[in-house]
């Protein structure tokens, strides 16, 4: 009888083991604990060239993040790329005339969407426009016109 | 060549005639699965020898593949100027692909052999017929809480693995090498996503577990009843668990991970 009871124990604490695990990987290792899908409001906002944005990038104001990209899609009428923004619901005071732009973290670094807010009273809501965009810089674009300029002034 | 060509035939036919055996030997098992919760007993012995005598090699095996990932994802991090990102690198090689197939692998050596050594030998010493004269079914009272037990000690155990595993890494990371314990954390939580790595990876092993249990039950059951039989199929378990794992990986991972 001791014997079944010392092994219960042990069979006991491997599960508890297993699943303080579990938890941990839930917890601590990924994004469960800091931001759900539930508790945040959709934006769009249409940029002329998103860069290397990627869904799930996050969505930044003032450096602190705030959201991340949900869904990005190419509008064939516009040509412009239409970028979801899932926004926090605890910052619902972002005025109606924020600029966002995509910029990207470092040299070589990940690239995200920047909020600035504007001074405008109205609030954005869910479903919301975000108006003033300005597109992501693309290095071989910048590079090259950087070269012809310089290529122009030896002449 | 005729010779040549009769035995490539014969060998065809009995690895299928094998694969329907094993099939069958699946169906049954999990038929039995419902008549082992009455004696959960039956099931409690087995997690002990299955999962809880795997803790050890389990958790030092992940502290030693974290402590070593740590070091080299540093080295080659720290080039790049990005050995914050250290925490990513660990956390999501050992929670999407080391975890769960290492652990498995491990499962496959530690414990498959072992309940295939045990059945095996329990069928050479017509243990398993003996059964059948007293009218108790050797699949539901012998195989059916085994494979329950591989079957649900395969998930904790790969998480412990990668848990540990991680803990690991930052042992190494900021104790040895100086990497920000914040970042580590940090940058690992902003890019690491519960349903995507976390969910998929505990799916892996609970598939890789089932398999494992599987096949070292049923190279068991299907041992010829001699020493060397026995011998030979528990080489064939370490073997053919070790050659699905890694196959069922690789579709697993195209499958999850394909696209990003």
């Amino acid at each position: 009888m001791q014997h079944t009871s010392t092994q219960d124990t042990l069979v006991g604490l491997f599960v508890a083991a297993g699943i303080v695990g579990l938890f941990f990987l839930a917890l601590q290792v990924s994004n469960l604990s800091s931001f759900t899908e539930q508790n945040s409001y959709t934006i769009t906002a249409r940029f002329e060239n998103s860069g290397g944005l990627k869904v799930k990038s996050p969505v930044s104001a003032a450096g602190v993040k705030i959201g991340k990209v949900s869904a990005i899609h190419f509008d064939p009428k516009t040509y412009e790329s239409v970028v979801q923004l899932s926004i926090d619901s605890q910052y619902n005071t972002l005025p109606d005339d924020t600029t966002a732009s995509v910029f990207t973290a470092g040299l070589l670094g990940e690239q995200y969407v920047n909020l600035e807010a504007g001074g405008s009273e109205e609030h954005l809501k869910d479903g919301g426009k975000i108006e003033i965009t300005q597109s992501a810089i693309i290095l071989e674009k910048a590079l090259g016109q950087f070269l012809f300029k310089s290529a122009e002034e030896k002449k | 060549m005729i010779e040549f060509l009769q035995q490539l035939g014969i060998k065809t036919r009995t690895s299928f005639t094998k694969l329907g055996r094993g099939t069958f030997f699946l169906l049954q098992t999990m038929s039995g699965v419902l008549s082992v919760l009455p004696r959960p007993r039956l099931l409690l012995n087995q997690m002990h020898s299955i999962g809880v005598l795997s803790f050890l090699i389990i958790t030092i095996s992940g502290l030693f593949v974290g402590m070593v990932l740590g070091l080299q994802g540093y080295y080659t991090l720290s080039d790049f100027g990005a050995e914050e990102s250290l925490g990513v690198m660990v956390a999501a090689s050992l929670v999407r692909e080391l975890g769960p197939v290492v652990s498995a692998l491990l499962f496959a050596g530690r414990a498959g052999s072992a309940l295939t050594a045990e059945i095996g030998l329990m069928k050479a010493t017509e243990q398993l017929s003996g059964m059948e004269m007293m009218a108790v079914d050797p699949i539901k009272r012998i195989i059916s809480p085994r494979f329950l037990a591989g079957f649900l000690s395969m998930p904790l155990l790969a998480a412990l693995f990668s848990a540990v595993g991680i803990i690991g890494g930052q042992l190494v990371g900021s104790g040895l090498l100086g990497v920000d314990e914040g970042a580590y954390w940090s940058q690992m939580q902003a890019k690491l996503d519960f349903q995507d790595d976390i969910i998929n990876g505990a799916i892996k092993s609970i598939v890789f577990g089932f398999v494992a249990s599987w096949i070292a039950l049923f190279e068991g059951y299907d041992a010829i009843p001699t020493s060397e039989g026995v011998s030979r199929a528990t080489t064939r378990t370490v073997v053919n668990s070790a050659f699905s794992i890694l196959g069922l990986d690789f579709i697993l991972t195209t499958l999850m991970f394909g696209d990003h």
